[in-house]
């Protein structure tokens, strides 16, 4: 009955001076929506991030030439200025392959790369396009899928056959539909390649999306299209086992490679990326970033706590006779403070509740640009953000009406009856 | 003994202001009898805000006994002479000091949301809107009542908890003559019918006239007490 009465006492006073209630809240509704939209576009960044990094293949590990940093491969990290690096080769690929030196690996595909490499079909459309060599163990670490034709064979790998399969991004680009192109004839750096397959698609963000790629047999792409020395290769891509075999793996990777190059530990002339560490760096990144713009937004909230604080004190000096009036007929020290916390608490929860769906919508907004300019961003509102925010909004009130409501309940009543 | 209500033994209070000391009570004793009518005049300044605010436990005296309804009230907590306020007394004030957002009825209500029994509420809130003979206005806010109605609604506000004393702090005092006249015949009716104990603090001697006892208060003290 109490409750109820301060809760009806508190809504006549708030819905009284709707502007007033209003204004004050917008501070704690920006702050609010801003965390709940900053929160739920990064949870979103890092989704899209992490599914594109997991598209990539699952339990992959990139070998390439070089000491960059090493995203948390075996043996120490790559301070040591190495010279004389030694490309990678075939012969590299090869060794992965033996199942006594590396039971962890599950596949092998040593790539070649090249970029900006022309492609035109015999309509006369044209464009530019990054060329893969690959073996076929590619297409099923890379977890690509045809929506038709065939991929190419070893067999195919051997003969330097002149064959394609090429993303449905540039199918599109050269020839306007992605279906009945089998057979079809494609220039790349002015080569005739016949296309045996169309990849389904990725998406247009993913990580290393092959959607707008032509991917030809690694031994066609060494004499026709992208020139290396010898038998050097660009990047192998290692499969391992399994997720619980990745580290495994790497460092199965590294005793290898550095047996194959003479190096000593720390001074490796190779760099070897793992995709799970890839993805927790990109997302560990993400969230740092999440967090600190959540945090600026968090500084509006205290704005707005203030807001409500300023409100809440003339609030008090107004209604000055109204306590004395409400002590006079029996009201406790804290039946006044309960009274004007309850209305704080109000004011902020309501705000933050206004916030919550005001954030949600800017967020859906954000993820309608996003995909609009060709970016699949889906932000995703998490209960977490939800109850952070509620809780925030909810301490921000009670932190900020304390001081307000202390002074209420501190009126003495003489004094306060006849102030004018 | 057991009729007196009021039993106040050398109150003193003292203000202090800065460096001034302001001696508004200087040594005030009086009695009222339960069912009394008792009014208490003086000029301004004579200190008989003061004595009326320490009547109603709104405040405490400096030094001095004061037994309210048996009850010896001058070591009280805050919170103890709250619950005084709410059991014991009833207020009604020069300026109604209604609640204007809300309606008669929740006005009336308001003594009784602060007592500890819950749920009596209604039923004797609006029967005492019907003792001061508004039964029709329940519903209307203070701005949609006149004068003479909005006292009216302190009154019932000040009966609805029944309590022993009732305090008057100029009740007519935003009235014209008339006005407060039907004010002061419904306060002297519920005094008569109810036996509560009436004290009205007024510096109106027709008003102070119907009383059965005027106390008159100069300079903190008490200069007269006439029946």
């Amino acid at each position: 009955m109490k409750i109820r009465r301060v809760l009806v006492g508190t809504l006549t006073i708030l819905v009284g001076n709707k502007l007033r209630s209003g204004l004050t809240i917008l501070g704690i509704v920006i702050g609010v929506a801003a965390v709940i939209a900053m929160l739920s576009v990064g949870q979103g960044a890092q989704n899209s991030i992490t599914s594109s990094i997991s598209s990539i293949g699952t339990n992959l590990l990139f070998l390439s030439a070089g000491s960059g940093a090493r995203f948390g491969g075996a043996g120490g990290g790559g301070t040591v200025i190495v010279r004389n690096i030694r490309p990678l080769t075939m012969s590299d690929a090869q060794a992965l392959m033996d199942p006594y030196q590396a039971p962890a690996i599950l596949a092998v595909a040593p790539i070649l790369q090249g970029g900006n490499i022309s492609a035109s079909a015999t309509n006369g459309q044209s464009t530019t396009t990054t060329i893969y060599g690959v073996t076929s163990d590619y297409f099923s670490m890379r977890a690509e899928t045809l929506s038709e034709g065939a991929i190419f064979s070893d067999q195919e790998v051997n003969i330097h056959a002149r064959v394609a399969v090429i993303g449905p991004d540039l199918a599109t680009t050269l020839f306007g539909q992605t279906t009945g192109l089998t057979g079809q004839v494609l220039r790349i750096n002015g080569q005739t390649f016949t296309i045996i397959g169309v990849l389904q698609s990725k998406g247009g963000s993913a990580l290393g999306s092959s959607d707008n790629q032509a991917i030809i047999p690694i031994t066609t792409a060494r004499d026709r299209v992208v020139q290396r020395a010898g038998n050097y290769v660009d990047t192998i891509y290692i499969q391992a086992t399994s997720a619980a075999t990745v580290t495994d793996a790497s460092t199965e990777i590294s005793n290898i490679m550095r047996m194959r190059h003479h190096v000593a530990v720390g001074a490796e002339d190779f760099s070897i990326f793992n995709q799970q560490d890839l993805a927790n760096t990109a997302s560990s990144i993400i969230g740092v970033l999440t967090v600190f713009l959540g945090g600026i937004a968090a500084i509006s909230l205290l704005v707005g706590g203030i807001g409500i604080m300023n409100i809440m004190l003339v609030s008090v000096t107004e209604r000055t006779r109204e306590i004395g009036l409400r002590k006079a007929v029996g009201a406790r020290n804290r039946d006044i403070m309960v009274q004007f916390l309850v209305e704080s608490l109000f004011l902020s929860l309501l705000g933050g509740v206004m916030g919550i769906l005001l954030g949600w919508l800017i967020a859906l907004a954000i993820g309608r640009i996003a995909s609009a300019s060709g970016t699949s961003l889906i932000p995703a509102v998490s209960l977490n953000a939800i109850l952070l925010a509620t809780l925030f909004s909810a301490a921000v009130g009670l932190f900020f009406g304390i001081y307000p409501a202390r002074r209420a309940a501190g009126l003495e009543p003489v004094e306060a009856l006849r102030y004018e | 003994m057991d009729d007196i209500v009021i039993r106040a033994e050398a109150l003193t209070k003292v203000y202090r202001m800065g460096e001034v000391e302001v001696q508004a009570l200087r040594g005030i004793s009086m009695e009222v009898k339960r069912g009394e009518v008792v009014a208490i005049t003086g000029p301004s300044g004579s200190g008989k805000s003061t004595l009326m605010s320490i009547l109603g436990c709104l405040d405490r005296p400096t030094s001095g006994e004061y037994i309210l309804d048996g009850e010896n009230v001058a070591g009280l907590t805050d919170d103890q002479l709250a619950s005084i306020r709410n059991r014991k007394i009833g207020f009604v004030f020069q300026s109604f000091n209604l609640l204007q957002r809300v309606s008669a009825l929740v006005n009336v209500e308001l003594p009784l949301s602060y007592a500890n029994r819950p749920d009596e509420g209604k039923g004797r809130a609006a029967e005492a809107l019907r003792e001061v003979g508004l039964e029709n206005r329940m519903k209307h806010r203070p701005a949609e009542l006149s004068g003479g109605e909005q006292q009216r609604v302190a009154v019932a506000r000040a009966l609805v908890n029944e309590p022993a004393i009732l305090l008057a702090d100029e009740p007519t005092g935003n009235l014209d003559s008339k006005v407060g006249q039907e004010i002061m015949d419904l306060l002297l009716k519920l005094n008569h019918e109810s036996n509560t104990t009436l004290i009205i603090i007024t510096h109106d001697p027709r008003i102070a006239s119907q009383a059965q006892r005027t106390i008159l208060i100069r300079d903190g003290l008490v200069e007269r007490n006439t029946q």
